[in-house]
């Protein structure tokens, strides 16, 4: 993916970019809000990552200005301000997502990758379908080889976000937000008790797990093919 | 500057002179419209009366030619209060009446208006005295004129009346406006002066201050009153502060130095990947610790100070509440706790939605973890179970996390709501005693409060504000 970093933090976005490469993207840097909008209108980058407060020109305001054009491009707002209303402002801004400083790289990662793939992606979908596990929106039903599966309303939320993202790292903290509608995080790490609930549900009793833990970063449903 | 050049900035002269002329203005108005419509209608009386007259006379002399009319002009002229009355030969010399002199062109002006004219009576007290009177001339077929008025004098004295009355009104109003802005500067004036003080004295530093209530209820005490409250609410915000800044100095400089001994203690150390991994994971486990501290801290101060940017709505806090409890349902259980939530629903209240579902989540997380009931004299606990309830109670809502753990000893229901307090027997359990700190600010700005109270066995968080 081409991804432009919009941070005048000169150290973090080195850093951030030197992380990026080595998950496989390619990320240019501006390191001001005029060289940020001079880079990102043009279009041509998959995800932009803008920071909110930018020396000479407002991060928000680039945002406005490409959603005014017509631009759509998804973007993740990087900000110190972590309060609901600060939130709301970005997302109403025009913004996709929204990161709270400090933040994990993993999470960052994650987030993009959710944020760039999702361009082309199936929000519209009724059924979705990772191997032989299917997902049917409109009738609230999940089957797997054929066998139905009995979902919670809330599992059935968790399991059609994952398997929305599916191939791709999903953090707890995207659960909590999406799923949940929480911005917190809770000190235990009850997503994990939930995951695991989930996991009995759909992948227990069959020889290819479809449901993934990636350590340190989240979860993700993929399949990766009958085993060798 | 002197006390004289003070009272004149005051508010209360600017507002009694603004006064002051606007009574003027008006009573001004008032009686200059009286005078004039007054004026008005005496006029016209007077033209009516000589009008009459003049038609009466014309008459007599009709019937009885000058003789008889001179001799009812004579009558007439000596009753008391008469008009004024002359009846002359055409040479201009008086036959009857009550005139001693009347300028000539008064006399040769027989057109018939009414005017104005000066003139001296007869059998007058005081000869030398002028009076002014509104005369019709008339002239009669044998060069006779006759000449019939009324004295003005009269409407004369009603003008000086009523100037008289206004002159004394506007001092008496001026006087009493005076006086009165005396009064209400004094008094107001020595009130301004010591809610000054007391703010001098606040600003030097002393928060303790405050003002006095007279207890009379005017708008002094209310001002003062409110000012107060909001002095109790800086100076506790103020205390607050201080504590967070006490707080934050012991309980991050703890863990930020353990972070620095960690890392020290691993560089000097013999070189080995396998030690440094160890040792960098631990770091980011440890700096997670602070940044969710710091968050929890901020958080706190931002919803304390009633800024927290969470957008109050109407919500069903019974479907906030089930919901973290649905979120703990798979914990408890993987814990061997019963999880039980009671909602009244649908309980409809204003709060923060987020803010709320924060606060019930950490309840029941201490819930689960420190409310474990304790190993009995026979080796075995009861087993473990946490009670989640909202229901509307009178006007409040009011939501309850009770537990059958070994409770939170009397002494110290009050102080395990403060930042970073945690009771000895939990003190090694994970946590950053920032729980019910925040449970009692996230009340507090609901305009509630929070309570611990004993469950028997076990601690019961009651947690209302107003609906």
């Amino acid at each position: 993916m081409r991804m432009l970093i919009i941070e005048d933090d000169r150290e973090a976005a080195r850093y951030l970019i030197k992380a990026l490469k080595e998950a496989g993207h390619v990320a240019d840097h501006a390191a001001d809000g005029d060289e940020g909008w001079f880079m990102a209108e043009p279009g041509g980058y998959d995800v932009l990552v803008v920071d909110r407060m930018l020396p000479r020109r407002d991060g928000l305001s680039i945002v406005t200005a490409l959603r005014d054009k017509g631009d759509d491009t998804p973007v993740l707002i990087l900000s110190a301000l972590g309060q609901v209303d600060d939130r709301v402002k970005g997302l109403r801004a025009g913004g996709d997502d929204y990161l709270t400083k400090p933040y994990a790289f993993t999470e960052l990662l994650a987030r993009v990758e959710a944020l760039g793939r999702r361009r082309r992606s199936i929000e519209v979908e009724t059924r979705l379908t990772v191997g032989d596990l299917v997902l049917d929106r409109l009738s609230h039903s999940v089957e797997r080889a054929g066998g139905e599966i009995v979902l919670q309303p809330r599992e059935f939320r968790l399991l059609e976000y994952l398997m929305k993202n599916a191939g791709q790292v999903v953090t707890r903290t995207m659960l909590l937000e999406n799923v949940w509608d929480y911005h917190f995080d809770p000190q235990t790490n009850v997503i994990d008790v939930h995951m695991s609930r989930l996991r009995a549900k759909i992948d227990k009793g069959f020889d290819r797990p479809l449901l993934h833990t990636i350590r340190g970063a989240g979860y993700m449903v993929r399949d990766f093919g009958t085993k060798a | 500057m002197t006390s004289f050049g003070r009272v004149f900035r005051t508010t209360a002269f600017k507002l009694s002179l603004i006064y002051l002329a606007v009574f003027t203005a008006f009573s001004g108005f008032l009686i200059a419209y009286l005078a004039f419509n007054t004026g008005e209608i005496l006029s016209r009386t007077l033209r009516a009366n000589i009008d009459e007259e003049v038609r009466l006379l014309r008459e007599q002399y009709t019937i009885g030619g000058v003789q008889r009319l001179v001799r009812v002009v004579e009558a007439r002229s000596r009753r008391p209060g008469a008009g004024v009355y002359l009846v002359t030969d055409f040479n201009g010399n008086p036959l009857a009446g009550n005139i001693a002199e009347i300028p000539p062109h008064i006399l040769n002006d027989t057109e018939g208006r009414l005017r104005p004219a000066s003139y001296e009576r007869l059998e007058a007290t005081d000869p030398d005295r002028r009076h002014r009177a509104l005369v019709r001339v008339f002239a009669l077929d044998g060069g006779h004129r006759v000449v019939v008025g009324r004295d003005v004098g009269e409407r004369e004295e009603f003008r000086g009346l009523i100037r008289d009355a206004l002159r004394a009104a506007l001092i008496v109003m001026i006087g009493l406006g005076l006086v009165t802005w005396w009064f209400v500067n004094r008094r107001v004036l020595k009130r301004i002066d010591q809610v000054s003080l007391t703010s001098e004295r606040i600003m030097a530093g002393d928060l303790s201050q405050r003002l006095s209530i007279t207890g009379s209820g005017d708008e002094f005490d209310r001002l003062g009153g409110s000012l107060n409250a909001m002095l109790g609410r800086i100076d506790e915000l103020m205390r607050g502060l201080k504590e967070v800044s006490d707080n934050i100095a012991h309980d991050l400089k703890t863990p930020l130095t353990r972070l620095r001994n960690r890392v020290e203690l691993t560089l000097n150390g013999e070189p080995s990947e396998e030690r440094y991994r160890e040792a960098l994971e631990a770091t980011i486990v440890e700096s997670d610790g602070l940044i969710q501290t710091f968050n929890a801290l901020l958080l706190i101060a931002r919803v304390e100070a009633g800024s927290n940017g969470s957008a109050m709505a109407e919500i069903d806090v019974g479907e906030v509440v089930g919901e973290a409890v649905e979120l703990y349902e798979p914990v408890a259980e993987d814990e061997g706790v019963t999880l039980t939530a009671e909602i009244a629903a649908p309980a409809m209240a204003r709060a923060s939605r987020e803010l709320v579902a924060q606060v019930v989540t950490n309840l029941i997380d201490n819930a689960l973890k420190y409310g474990r009931p304790p190993i009995e004299a026979d080796g075995l606990a009861r087993a473990p179970v946490v009670k989640v309830g909202v229901r509307r109670d009178g006007a409040d809502v009011l939501i309850e996390v009770a537990d059958n753990g070994a409770g939170v000893p009397e002494a110290d229901r009050e102080r395990v709501l403060h930042r970073f307090v945690r009771l000895e027997a939990s003190r090694n359990a994970p946590g950053s005693g920032l729980g019910l700190a925040l449970v009692a600010a996230v009340a507090r700005l609901h305009g509630g409060a929070v309570e611990l109270a004993d469950a028997g066995p076990g601690l019961i968080v009651r947690l209302r504000w107003p609906a």
